[in-house]
């Protein structure tokens, strides 16, 4: 998943240099996006949820939604034989069924690349959180040599956090420059660079307009992906949140021309949730997004429910808990 | 599409549709005398029963049943009138998969409209006037209001059970009794609501049924016994309608067509304005007399507007009603389908561009795929008359004062849209257009304490609300 230098600007993004040259300008733009209705996308977002997905679609889903899982473990109890019994599961997910497909990555502290990287090696990518995750509050120094750290570990995918604060505060530009600054630290020797993903934290910014706002500041910064949450602030992922966020990304296609991810993270527990995103995926961003490189569920616990309803549409019912690896 | 969604329907075998309906007189199914009709599945052509054709005689008999039933209802406690609203509500609750199946198959909405909208808010309806039955004298309409007497009241096929509710159960809670005639294309739930009643133990006589075509209709309201008319449904028929009964001391409400308009600023929400603008005209196949089925969008946003607006309607699907998935059903009737053709052709002629998203329609059946014109000037003939379809017509505008003149240059005013960030222009817009239901941010709810009715050639009265209840009582003025 290395793609270009950090260098090289998208010539649909040259457009938009004078918007990202001052705070003014940022903030006229940003400001300047069309509002969102709240009842009007929580409506949308529910109508989406009753779509009903069966047979041969539930089960294209489920495969799809297990490829798109970041599996992941963030706690303080984390420790190398935590995240090596995560590395394997992400491999082989279903030691019983040998079809069933490796998840897109396995998402741990940067200080565990190493050990995960040694399992999956490139089957399966790793993500390393950085930039003083989850509350952001570190002096940008802290932040830098922490995304550094993690990519000179090894790893493939970066995901930062924002300074809700700054945003918050309407410093627009300050945040601006950190994506753009974590990006440039995302670079490897070899003029590749680790894919980033940035955290809005979106129980923190609260508004639907906050959110599209902070994507597209994400997005003419240079993130590779999008992301609701750390997954330690409550509300999480929520299904509004996420529409808002793609409708971001099909927006900025169109303006720009350069795709960008989308990943809800935090709260997505079942296989009937992480279908319910598919369709939203399907209907507002478009079938280009569904696609492991460009949709991820940020989850731990949503896996063995996958797998559980995976096992049910090939045998035909339900087992227990015990048939599937803990971690 | 890569994510093909399998087809999800939901089952028939909860109803149970006889070969054959009579009339419902009296609290019995009785034979009618006159001939008899076929109702079909407008998804399939299918027929689905024989239905009585409600003769003269037919009729005048539901009017003396309804008249020996208004004695003893008109007298009993609105304590006593209200437990059976309660109850009637509480059965629709408990039959609502049985009615929205049924209604989807009589009418071709689809199953997530009648189950998630259309039968939730007959439900509401029942609760909200069973709630007044007791409270009359305190809705502020006189100090001891009185129910008119019989009530005969004509429906259209948009909305069967709908309408149903709105006139059944004001009326009911009132203390009038009633002989319904619903729309010929759409008699079955009509006649599970009569089941309805049985089961509820509502007195003999009290809701007559009488189906049949526009003969029917005309026996009902122009009966000498009939004490009140209302009607929803085309604004020719109305206006028949009230020449037949002027002259004579019969109230009337009528509730006929529209052409809303949908007005989008450019400060709107403009994803949710895409949605309330697909909701506006595409919500039951626009099959609405308050869709929104002119867009007038704001010059400058135009283009913006119409790319997200096409792109939103390429993934409307239409087919199956019966299957969860479906956002569009069937159209209600040849008839129907031939006059949405007829006036598209005339956009066409007129010199509108038309537009409608790729769509492969069911073989058999009556549909129309959404369709939407641009380049439409208030000199279009489809800006001006009902399509009664899934058309849209698209206007611009330039200033505020333009969009108010535009919307309100119509013979009609049923509902409006603004569309806008701006909290006191949305104010300013709703006192300014002349339409009886001004939604903003949003479109096509409906909600049973919000009274409902008209400018102009959308008729007079209100249905709904506390206003509603002034349309069944004596000397009241809502």
């Amino acid at each position: 998943m290395s793609t270009t230098a950090p260098t090289d600007p998208a010539p649909g993004l040259a457009a938009y240099s004078e918007v990202t040259a001052g705070e003014a300008s940022l903030r006229r733009f940003l400001h300047g996006l069309p509002g969102v209705d709240q009842v009007g996308a929580e409506a949308r977002a529910a109508g989406l949820g009753t779509r009903s997905i069966k047979t041969t679609a539930k089960a294209w889903a489920l495969d799809l939604a297990i490829r798109m899982v970041d599996l992941t473990t963030l706690e303080g109890q984390d420790t190398p034989g935590k995240v090596r019994a995560l590395a394997n599961k992400a491999l082989r997910p279903d030691p019983a069924d040998p079809s069933c497909p490796s998840v897109a990555a396995v998402c741990v502290y940067g200080d565990l690349v190493g050990e995960v990287k040694a399992i999956v090696g490139s089957a399966v990518n790793v993500a390393a959180v950085a930039t003083a995750f989850p509350s952001g509050r570190a002096s940008m120094d802290v932040k830098l040599a922490d995304t550094r750290d993690a990519v000179a570990n090894g790893a493939d995918e970066i995901d930062m956090v924002i300074d809700r604060g700054a945003f918050l505060a309407g410093r627009y530009l300050q945040v601006f420059e950190e994506i753009v600054a974590t990006r440039e630290a995302c670079a490897r020797p070899d003029g590749s660079h680790a894919h980033l993903k940035v955290i809005f934290e979106t129980g923190e910014l609260q508004t639907y307009d906050n959110v599209r706002r902070a994507s597209w500041l994400a997005m003419l910064a240079g993130a590779d992906f999008i992301k609701t949450s750390t997954g330690k602030v409550q509300p999480a992922a929520t299904l509004p949140v996420t529409l808002v966020m793609l409708e971001a990304v099909r927006d900025f296609r169109e303006a720009t021309g350069v795709q960008i991810g989308v990943k809800p993270a935090g709260g997505i527990r079942t296989a009937k949730d992480a279908i319910k995103y598919l369709v939203m995926v399907n209907e507002i961003a478009g079938d280009d997004w569904l696609d492991p490189d460009w949709f991820r569920f940020g989850a731990s616990t949503l896996l063995n429910d996958l797998l559980m309803q995976r096992t049910k549409m090939t045998t035909g019912r339900y087992s227990g808990p015990d048939y599937f690896t803990l971690d | 599409m890569a994510f093909e969604y399998a087809p999800a329907p939901e089952s028939r075998s909860i109803v149970d549709i006889k070969p054959s309906y009579g009339l419902f007189i009296d609290g019995e199914f009785v034979d009618g005398r006159g001939s008899s009709f076929k109702t079909v599945n407008p998804a399939t052509e299918e027929t689905l029963a024989e239905v009585a054709e409600a003769s003269d005689a037919d009729v005048d008999l539901a009017v003396k049943a309804a008249r020996r039933a208004f004695r003893g209802w008109s007298r009993m406690s609105g304590r006593e009138r209200a437990k059976y609203l309660f109850r009637i509500a509480r059965i629709i609750q408990e039959r609502g998969r049985e009615l929205a199946v049924l209604e989807s198959i009589d009418n071709g909405k689809p199953i997530k409209e009648s189950r998630d909208v259309d039968v939730p808010v007959v439900a509401a309806h029942f609760f909200y006037y069973a709630g007044w039955a007791d409270k009359l004298e305190y809705a502020g309409l006189g100090p001891n209001p009185q129910p008119l007497g019989v009530a005969g009241q004509v429906i259209p096929w948009n909305f069967p059970l709908l309408m149903l509710a709105w006139k059944v159960a004001p009326a009911l809670a009132c203390g009038n009794t009633v002989v319904l005639k619903p729309a010929e294309t759409t008699p079955l739930t009509a006649l599970l609501f009569a089941e309805i009643c049985q089961q509820a133990d509502l007195p003999p006589g009290v809701v007559n049924i009488v189906t049949g075509a526009g003969g029917t209709g005309q026996a009902v309201v122009s009966h000498p016994d009939v004490d009140k008319v209302a009607f929803t449904g085309s604004t020719a028929v109305g206006k028949a309608i009230a020449r037949a009964i002027a002259g004579t001391d019969k109230k009337a409400t009528l509730e006929l067509g529209g052409k809303a308009a949908n007005i989008v600023f450019d400060d709107a929400p403009i994803d949710q304005a895409v949605e309330g603008i697909v909701g506006g005209i595409f919500f039951n196949q626009g099959h609405v007399c308050c869709a929104g089925s002119r867009l007038l969008v704001q010059e400058s946003v135009a283009d913006e507007v119409l790319a997200r607006l096409k792109r939103r309607m390429g993934t409307l699907r239409v087919g199956d009603p019966l299957d969860k998935n479906t956002d569009i059903g069937a159209i209600n009737s040849r008839e129907q389908l031939d006059r949405i053709r007829e006036l598209s052709a005339v956009g066409e002629a007129e010199g509108a561009e038309r537009w409608a998203p790729e769509c492969d329609l069911p073989a058999s059946g009556f549909w129309f795929p959404p369709t939407i014109f641009t380049g439409v000037t208030q000199a279009h003939r489809i800006a001006r008359e009902e399509v009664f379809g899934p058309v849209l017509s698209v206007l611009t505008f330039r200033t505020p004062a333009e969009a108010v003149e535009k919307a309100n240059n119509t013979p009609y005013g049923l509902s409006a849209g603004v569309w806008t960030e701006k909290g006191s222009r949305i104010l300013h817009m709703a006192s300014q257009l002349r339409a009886g239901v001004v939604w903003a941010n949003t479109f096509n709810k409906f909600d049973p304490a919000s009274p409902f009715g008209g400018y102009k050639e959308s008729g007079y009265g209100r249905e709904g609300g506390r206003q509603g209840l002034a349309a069944y009582l004596k000397g009241a003025e809502a």
